[in-house]
């Protein structure tokens, strides 16, 4: 019992000194964004109080704002699985894109089905789309070593395309730039139909789900045979190969498991969020903040689930300083200073050179007494 | 006349260790002085503090009886002191010249002056004895050209101070000797040099004084000609070290493995083993000897399945293993020990307890339901921990934070632990000190003497001779050779090495 503790005692320093630096960078980015706002002339204090207000100020705008965390956790997870095989799956946005479709004509044309079933399958079919999708990025890779992100880039396109083809043609609704919706036993369950306070938001079971899944993403990395195969590979291909485990399936399925959950998140957004996919005009953009989100969140599923959070604020209480006159821009910059700190492990960097220079400091000292 | 360097006092710390503690150290003018310890005992810590690459806690460096602090190595370049790595850090598509040259290139005008350049190589190679070509492509020329091409490098400079790293880690037999002679040429013409080593022989034959440090302590400073290879191997380690590997007379069994008419393709489609056929038997250690390169390491890697085997049969216990994957050789019964622990054997970023299982990690014993149970495999690696004396805290501490002597006795630990009828193992005692080095030379013992097959690759001659019961000399992807342990003899395996003959040599 009390190696238990200290056992979790230890797990949580480790967690919490891994979130230490992000926490830091962000901390200094929106000093740095307020400064910044400041100069526009504007007061930073109003400006981040309408960033809360608008994304938390009331149930139906924190409603809204876990709309938009949910896709993004699964993204952000999708790309951190892939990280941790040493994969940069930069085609979550095709494989979230395919499972949109791919649930929109799941819950279309299934009819008769009870609602729990048709729903379940629904989710199934986006999320193995998405799989499936991601798997030829994963086979190119093993079979003749082309690169995922190239690969990736291209298969985000024609997915796009592809997409756009079938709401325009199969599944059009006639003179709409809009596909056909889904029936409503294929509708996820909303909070609306429980509780008042979230009547005019499209907040889901989604959210719900989503937290499962970066449960399952941490069990399977963690836990399992496959998880260890996976991170081996991730940390060390050669070493993998000395012990036994195959490097080229472990990059096959790594993706095909990354693309489930991209189009695990794009079938979450066709049947809670919108019913119906619209003709794109660009990148739903849920695929490309994914690869944020797991880099502000260490690649770690809390993180990740912290990090969409964050990025879910920024993103639904913009508009909202926007009302302030303040561009919103500023956003934009925050979150690309988050980034940038994040990324060059800047805050780190700093701390170590500061240390650096306080021991030649002290020899410098010494020296001069002598 | 003060001595050429003197280092008072220095201390350095790391999280957790003390690399250097209070020590004195002195070079001086013309000599050749020898930093003697075990891997981990801080010589090179305090190499790189002379060298500028670290700042020391505590201490001071004089230089020629000035007081001078040493910020970073252009600080040390201009003191006149230059170091030549362990590894060496040539530009592999360059010249020679243009190599020794990088840094402190003479120009004509913006342009550079590459004959002034090839001339003044072949002016500081001709006044130091150190044989190089100007004109060869550095990927071309043999191990211990490169070394002279790293030295030449630090007197273009104008080194005055050399400071060598494990020089002879790379060398055959003939090149340390040739490398001993040049040395002395060195230190004639008024250098002095730093030889950092483990190696007690070399001590002995190539230097005029010796520091030995130990846990980040100088033990003693003695003059070479006053000491011993035993009185310098318990200085170093604190203890009286046995050289000689004490073992039974073979009982030699069926053969384990049976390599017939091998090739073996690199990844540039070129042969690298030309033909191999080889036995090992139970209950015998067959050691290969070879300078680097010479398809050691393509051999070991086909029969792991690490590699294609382009023609050939390799059996383990009769059965056919050729080109099976890593996984189901493993699974015949096949242990190795690979020579790059870092590249192959570990990974760093692991717990002890993750990479105690590499290899069995799919094994039922080591999961609950469907999932691993970290329990067990934590159970099991604290097993192999108290059975194979692995220095470490606990199992959870990540590899990376152990020294390569309990890096490398894990990899052993968890190898033989699997019970193979044959061990692979390829330069096992690589970078290990005296006390590691004796500790796997005894489990490879003990697993011959179990009947078990031990096939040992390595490049250090003197292991090679100590363990083996017969031994192949690989040259130019061929087994030119195999002799009885007892009829080896150091000169014989060298000419062998170096691709000669022993007909009218010996």
């Amino acid at each position: 019992m009390e190696s238990k503790i200290n056992e979790y005692r230890e797990a949580l320093l480790k967690t919490l000194k891994e979130i230490a630096y992000p926490l830091v960078a962000i901390f200094i980015s929106f000093i740095a964004g307020g400064i910044l706002v400041y100069s526009f002339g504007k007061n930073p204090v109003v400006a981040y109080t309408a960033l809360i207000k608008g994304s938390m100020g009331d149930w139906n705008k924190i409603g809204e704002t876990l709309v938009t965390v949910t896709p993004l956790i699964l993204t952000g997870l999708s790309i951190a699985f892939g990280f941790r095989c040493g994969l940069f799956n930069i085609g979550v946005e095709g494989q979230f894109i395919i499972g949109t479709i791919a649930a929109v004509w799941a819950g279309w044309a299934f009819t008769g089905l009870p609602g729990i079933l048709h729903v379940t399958l629904t989710l199934i079919i986006g999320s193995l789309a998405g799989g499936l999708w991601a798997s030829v990025i994963g086979l190119l890779k093993a079979k003749v070593g082309s690169h995922e992100v190239i690969n990736g880039i291209m298969m985000n396109y024609i997915a796009m395309y592809l997409s756009n083809y079938i709401v325009m043609t199969f599944l059009n609704v006639p003179e709409k730039a809009y596909s056909v919706a889904i029936a409503d036993t294929a509708k996820l369950w909303r909070f609306s139909q429980a509780f008042s306070q979230f009547n005019h938001s499209r907040l889901n079971i989604g959210i719900i789900f989503s937290l499962i899944v970066a449960l399952v993403a941490y069990y399977i990395l963690n836990k399992t045979v496959r998880g260890y195969e996976i991170r081996t590979v991730g940390f060390n291909p050669y070493a993998a190969e000395y012990g036994g485990i195959s490097v080229k399936r472990n990059i096959v399925l790594a993706m095909v498991i990354s693309g489930i959950f991209a189009g695990f998140a794009g079938a979450i957004m066709t049947t809670g969020v919108q019913y119906r996919v619209n003709n794109l005009f660009g990148f739903t953009g849920y695929g490309l903040d994914g690869i944020a989100v797991a880099l502000v969140g260490n690649n770690h599923p809390i993180g990740v689930i912290l990090s969409a959070l964050l990025f879910g604020i920024l993103q639904k209480g913009g508009p909202f300083m926007q009302i302030q006159g303040i561009p919103k821009e500023v956003v934009g910059i925050i979150q690309g200073i988050i980034i940038l700190f994040v990324a060059a492990n800047f805050v780190k960097v700093i701390v170590e050179n500061m240390k650096q220079n306080r021991e030649l400091k002290k020899i410098t000292a010494k020296e001069e007494i002598e | 006349m003060p001595a050429v360097i003197e280092m008072k006092g220095i201390g350095k710390s790391f999280p957790g260790i003390r690399a250097n503690d209070d020590i004195n150290f002195t070079l001086e003018q013309g000599e050749i002085h020898v930093l003697l310890g075990e891997n981990g005992a801080g010589k090179s810590t305090l190499m790189n503090i002379l060298y500028g690459l670290y700042q020391p806690d505590e201490g001071q460096i004089y230089i020629k009886g000035k007081p001078v602090r040493i910020i970073n190595p252009n600080t040390a370049i201009s003191h006149g002191i230059g170091m030549v790595h362990q590894h060496f850090m040539l530009v592999q598509p360059f010249t020679v010249t243009e190599n020794i040259i990088l840094g402190k290139e003479p120009s004509k005008g913006t342009a550079l002056d590459l004959e002034k350049a090839i001339m003044d190589v072949e002016e500081i190679s001709k006044r130091y004895e150190l044989k190089v070509d100007p004109r060869a492509v550095v990927q071309d020329i043999s191990v211990g050209m490169q070394q002279r091409v790293e030295i030449l490098k630090t007197l273009y400079r104008g080194a005055e101070i050399l400071i060598l790293d494990e020089p002879t880690a790379v060398l055959t037999p003939q090149e340390i000797e040739e490398l001993g002679v040049t040395l002395k040429s060195l230190v004639n013409q008024g250098k002095s040099i730093i030889l950092i080593t483990h190696k007690l022989k070399e001590v002995i034959s190539m230097s005029d004084r010796v520091t030995i440090i130990r846990r980040g302590k100088v033990v003693d400073t003695l003059n070479t000609k006053d000491t011993n290879i035993d009185e310098l191997a318990e200085k170093m380690v604190g203890r009286k070290v046995s050289f000689t590997v004490e073992k039974q007379a073979a009982k030699v069994d069926t053969p384990v493995l049976e390599i017939k008419g091998l090739k073996v393709l690199d990844s540039r489609k070129l042969e690298v083993v030309k033909g191999v056929d080889l036995q090992v038997h139970g209950g015998e250690i067959l050691g290969i000897a070879g300078v680097d390169g010479n398809g050691q390491s393509d051999l070991v890697n086909a029969i792991t399945g690490l590699a294609k085997a382009e023609t050939g049969e390799i059996l383990i216990d009769g059965k056919e293993i050729t080109n099976l994957t890593p996984k189901e050789i493993i699974e015949s019964g096949v242990g190795h020990i690979p020579e790059d622990r870092h590249k192959r054997g570990l990974v760093l970023p692991f717990s002890l307890a993750e990479n105690a299982i590499l290899g069995s990690h799919y094994s039922s014993r080591f999961r609950r339901g469907l999932g691993l149970s970290y329990q067990k495999i934590r159970e099991y690696c604290r097993k192999l921990i108290k059975e194979y004396d692995i220095r470490t805290p606990n199992e959870k501490v990540l590899a990376r934070s152990l020294s390569g002597g309990n890096q490398q006795k894990l990899i052993v630990a968890r190898e033989i632990d699997r019970d193979p009828s044959l061990c692979i193992a390829s330069q096992p005692t690589r970078g290990l000190d005296v006390g590691a080095i004796e500790f796997v030379h005894k489990k490879l013992v003990e697993l011959r003497d179990e009947g078990k097959a031990v096939l040992l690759v390595s490049l250090e001659l003197d292991e090679v001779m100590a363990l083996s019961d017969r031994i192949a000399v690989m040259y130019d992807g061929r087994i030119v050779s195999i002799l009885d342990a007892k009829d080896a003899t150091e000169k014989k395996l060298g000419i062998m090495m170096a691709g000669g003959s022993i007909q009218g040599a010996v």
